[in-house]
């Protein structure tokens, strides 16, 4: 039979307020283990959570960007639940009246878009990090726990089973991800936990309307995993049912390791989170005038720079998707092409050399150690051709691995190009007095010797010889 | 109203206590009596009402967003039973 | 007579005539502990060292000629749920028996600020859940007017301190009558102030919509001096009413003429003991002949108030109390070999049996199938009760009753009923359910045991009932009692 996917995500984003949502500790990501903590966010006896303005403002305004109504009046609620990084044994959630509903956002595949609806938003409050003593949880002796992400404001944003694919899900979060960063709400750092993502899974004959059973998938730490984890549970479930089997509502977690989904054994009872109204804060009543203030403070948005590239520097569709789904690729972008004034060439070293050395350090666009200053100038260089490309490829990697500038690494290395006739002459005329019988073949009509005699002059000059004048002095001398 | 003994057992499981099974029983009776007698407010219609959770007519109450000191480790941890390298120690979890 | 006899404003005067230090008041009071405290047992931890050394610091400042405020010097008590920095504290739960709080309650902070005295903690019933303080899990407090019989509780240590001369003031808390009665059965004053008045922050929560800190003291004149240094806004805890305080102790003017007065019927309830009833109707008599008006009127929703009490405050202790599962703090059962065990021993071995039976009747009312017909329909009958009482106080300022059906009752009497022991708070818990403020004073003794007055004002109106309640007081003759301690 022929199955379809019916795809809905949870995904969690950490604000980035300097303190946390219910105390005044900071945010910060990483520190000494438990260094950020207070009787607040220790959930010591006695301690009241009181609500940080800017938490509700940032929840907000991603609301807003995600083109969700904003509620009047909501409130938090407790969700009770025990396990050892929820300090207080209960979650400060929002439950029936959440701060935002009704939203959604529009992923582009393959040259269509799509509209995937945004069910709800609601503020939360984060639990803290669990190390454990062995090589998984189910094979630790023990367990240490470090609080000081307990208590950084959370947003919560579930989608309708909207997506269809993998990809389409890969694509609501890439979106998901650009909208958030773009309006300075959240950093969205996967390998710092500050995005996270669940999944929920089921498949159906296809053209059916009625949904099967679905799956809850976690602990996808990557956009890669994301799809992987999705690529094999919905195999996973087509085999099942192409067995005549049954698909059990479950929660399983994504084993990077195994590449697989594995069922969440756990001792507890089915989950009964007695959600009710916190009493230790008091209700939200949203002003309408401070919604619109926020929403015509909103910056523009991934959609609408992506078509800006497109229309004032005549960039494929492709390439100003890449460029602008992180806002601050989007800027390096720009300040780059403000320098050079070459938005083709700039662009072609940002999704080429410089996207992969990014990659393979597992580095976004902000941490680069390369600024945007210093890269526009090595593709000043490249464009008025005082480096080849081949050589401008080595110095952005050294650039890369040392943090030094180009200009320095050039002189440093000896790398600058040779446009110089007089040093050029030389070589070339011994190139060919060495290589007669190639010179031969030239003249004999073998347009394909040129370029071995290019090659000669280039490997002698270690690659520094300005093409296209070897091209022109070779010719002369033919 | 009669609370049952597996009544009584899954509310402890859901509290996190442990109770014998001599236990379950006396708290089944106690709380099937107290339930019976709170069962008193199905007496009142209170379709057309609105919950009261909160006797205060507030609304927004907020702080600034302000990093003030946290604690010092030693001193959050000061009453912690178990602590590793500054971690709080647990046993294991599944 | 010792200097525990003297009330704060009559110490604050001492203090500045020298005629006595506050380091020789706190002595004397640290001997009466010595002396009494064996047959009281109110205390739960002393802090002599740091509180002489407060006492002398007060004296220096006295020395240099220097203004101090009206509490300054003055030995108080704190019940055993007020968090004190670097001063265990326990809740009188083996959960907590070794907690030392890295801080101060707001309301501790405020006292110490103010200049007064710690000299330790007070007993309590386990998270403040009983009426007797026989639910404490380390020993019972007795009542300073029979040795045989319950102070009353939570609060029963704060309030047999202050009757026995442990302490010249203590603060208590109360949720469903935890000041109030107990105040009611040792002779003292005890006052419940508007929830929103006075600082959550600090205070070990047992229900959190209900709980209010408040004074406990030997008369009207010192309930409203401590109030001032506790009452007003704390940016720590949102539930804590940003609005002005008033100096409550100009409002006390022994005139009442005119003052329109409300019974409500329904807090004389039925079981309620004859003697009790009958100093109550006494009282209201006397406060007619000082001129009040006093009228019958009907609260009709408040015999739903105790059921609909006792599924909203287990409810919310279900969920506070969940955060005592032995792995940040306190009591840790250290066999259990995974996490959920290490939970459900703890749990079991440091609750006591009261507060295990709270946590599961409300986590039940909060299960999945309960929420609607328990915890959502306590909620609306909350509504009720609030506006039964919205509609009397449009004409009437204060209202009056009994602040508990009985006299203080024996050990055991009532321990092994959960339900009558709850019914001991039928004329206290109307008044949590819906927010207001009421005080306790006495009015008169049954067989030799002390009855209570209960005032009831309006929302942040404490300034009326702190005027008839003292206007009363000046007027009883029930001025201050003193138990005649067979240990003098």
């Amino acid at each position: 039979m022929n199955f379809e996917a019916v795809i809905g995500l949870e995904v969690h984003a950490e604000l980035k307020t300097k303190s946390k949502i219910f105390c005044s500790c900071t945010t910060r990501f990483g520190g000494e283990p438990n260094t950020h903590i207070c009787p607040v966010c220790l959930g010591l006896p006695g301690s009241l959570p009181v609500i940080n303005r800017r938490a509700i403002e940032y929840a907000i305004k991603a609301a807003l960007a995600l083109n969700c109504k904003i509620a009047p009046h909501s409130k938090f609620d407790r969700k009770n639940y025990y396990y050892p990084d929820l300090p207080k044994n209960y979650q400060i959630s929002q439950y029936d009246l959440p701060l935002a509903l009704d939203g959604y956002l529009e992923i582009e595949l393959n040259g269509k878009t799509k509209r995937v609806r945004i069910t709800r938003l609601h503020l939360e409050e984060d639990a803290g990090k669990l190390i454990h003593g062995g090589a998984s949880i189910s094979r630790a002796d023990y367990s240490l726990v470090d609080y000081n992400r307990t208590g950084v404001p959370l947003i919560e944003i579930v989608s309708e089973p909207d997506m269809n694919s993998p990809e389409e899900a890969r694509a609501y979060l890439d979106q998901l991800k650009a909208i958030l960063q773009y309006t300075e709400v959240s950093d969205c750092k996967m390998q710092e936990g500050s995005l996270r993502c669940d999944a929920n899974v089921s498949i159906r004959p296809r053209g059916s309307a009625e949904l099967g059973t679905k799956t809850e998938l976690k602990n996808m730490n990557s956009f890669k995993a994301l799809q992987k984890a999705l690529e094999y549970e919905i195999e996973r479930q087509t085999e099942v049912l192409e067995e005549n089997g049954t698909i059990i509502q479950e929660t399983r977690t994504w084993d990077e390791r195994e590449g697989v989904t594995l069922p969440l054994r756990s001792k507890e009872e089915a989950h009964d989170y007695r959600y009710f109204p916190e009493p230790d804060l008091v209700p939200l009543s949203i002003d309408r005038k401070r919604v619109e203030e926020i929403r015509a403070g909103l910056p523009e948005l991934p959609q609408a720079r992506k078509k800006r590239l497109i229309e004032d520097f005549k960039l494929p569709e492709y390439d100003a998707k890449v460029l602008t789904l992180s806002k601050h690729m989007a800027e390096y972008f720009d300040s780059c092409v403000k320098e050079t004034g070459d938005a083709k060439l700039v662009s072609n070293w940002l999704m080429g050399d410089f996207s992969r050395l990014l990659n393979s350090r597992g580095m976004e666009v902000e941490d680069s150690p390369v600024p945007p200053k210093e890269m526009a100038f090595l593709l000043k260089l490249i464009k008025t051709n005082k480096i080849s490309g081949k050589i401008g490829k080595k110095v952005l990697e050294e650039m890369f691995e040392t943090g030094k500038g180009a200009q320095t690494i050039i002189r440093d290395k000896g790398m600058e190009q040779i446009s110089d006739e007089k040093t050029l002459i030389p070589i070339i005329e011994k190139v060919l007095e060495v290589n007669a019988k190639t010179v031969e073949d030239y003249r004999k009509g073998k347009e394909r010797a040129l370029g071995f005699l290019v090659g000669q002059v280039m490997k002698k000059t270690k690659g520094k010889a300005n093409p296209e004048l070897v091209n022109k002095l070779l010719k002369d001398r033919l | 109203m009669s609370i049952s003994r597996k009544d009584v057992e899954h509310v402890a499981l859901l509290s996190r206590l442990e109770i014998s099974e001599k236990e379950a029983g006396v708290y089944a009776k106690q709380l099937s009596e107290i339930l019976s007698y709170m069962e008193k407010i199905n007496e009142l219609e209170t379709s057309n009402i609105e919950p009261t959770a909160h006797v205060l007519p507030l609304n927004n109450v907020f702080r600034e967003d302000k990093v003030e000191q946290s604690l010092a480790r030693e001193e959050a941890l000061k009453n912690t039973p178990d602590t590793e390298q500054g971690h709080v120690k647990v046993p294991k979890i599944v | 007579m010792g200097l525990y006899n003297y009330t704060i404003y009559e110490l604050h005067e001492m203090l500045i005539k020298k005629e006595t230090s506050s380091e020789e008041l706190t002595r004397s009071i640290f001997q009466r502990i010595q002396k009494v405290d064996p047959y009281i047992r109110a205390y739960l931890t002393l802090a002599e060292e740091a509180a002489l050394k407060s006492a002398k610091k007060i004296d220096k400042l006295l020395a240099a000629g220097d203004r101090v405020p009206p509490l300054a010097g003055i030995p108080m008590g704190l019940k055993d749920n007020i968090c004190t920095s670097g001063i265990r504290t326990t809740c009188s739960s083996k959960m907590l028996e070794n907690f030392i709080p890295p801080y101060n309650a707001t309301v501790a902070g405020r006292l110490i600020e103010n200049g007064a005295v710690l000299l330790g903690k007070l007993n309590m019933d386990e998270f403040a859940m009983g009426s007797s303080t026989e639910n404490s899990r380390f020993f019972p407090t007795r009542n300073p007017w029979d040795l045989e019989r319950v102070p009353g509780g939570s609060s029963g240590g704060s309030v047999a301190a202050v009757a026995a001369g442990e302490a010249i003031f203590t603060l208590g808390s109360d949720t469903g009558g935890s000041i109030r009665q107990p105040a009611s059965f040792c002779g003292v004053v005890g006052m419940k102030p508007t929830y929103g008045r006075v600082s959550r922050y600090g205070l070990i929560a047992y229900a959190s919509s209900l709980d209010q800190i408040g004074p406990i003291t030997k008369d009207v004149t010192d309930c409203a001096l401590v109030l001032n240094s506790i009452a007003g806004h704390d940016p720590l805890d949102s539930t804590s009413v940003d609005r002005d305080v008033p100096d409550y102790s100009s409002a006390l003017v022994p005139e009442i003429k005119g003052l329109k007065i409300g019974i409500p019927q329904e807090l004389f309830p039925e079981g309620m003991e004859k003697q009790v009833e009958e100093l109550v109707r006494k009282a209201i008599e006397k406060l007619e002949e000082m001129g009040a008006v006093c009228e019958e009127v009907s609260l009709p929703h408040t015999p739903y108030a105790l059921p609909a009490y006792y599924l909203v405050a287990p409810a919310e202790a279900s969920s506070n109390l969940a955060r005592y599962d032995g792995v940040r703090y306190g009591f840790r059962d250290k066999d259990a070999e995974d996490v959920v065990t290490m939970f459900m021993k703890t749990r079991s071995e440091g609750f006591g049996e009261e507060v295990k039976r709270r946590i599961m009747l409300g986590t039940y009312a909060l299960s999945s199938g309960y929420y609607e017909a328990y915890y959502l329909k306590a909620l609306k009958v909350r509504t009720l009760i609030r506006q039964d009482f919205d509609l009397v106080f449009k004409n009437y300022d204060v209202l009056v009753s009994p602040a508990s059906p009985t006299v203080p009752f024996k050990f055991g009497e009532k321990s092994e009923d959960p339900l009558s022991m709850y019914k001991s708070d039928l004329c206290t818990i109307p008044i949590n359910m819906a927010g207001l403020p009421a005080i306790s004073v006495p009015c008169g003794f049954s067989e030799g045991l002390p009855v209570g007055l209960q005032f009831v004002g309006k929302p942040f109106d404490e300034e009326t009932i702190l005027r008839a309640a003292f206007a009363y007081e000046q007027n009883s003759g029930f001025h201050r009692p003193e138990p005649s301690l067979e240990v003098n």
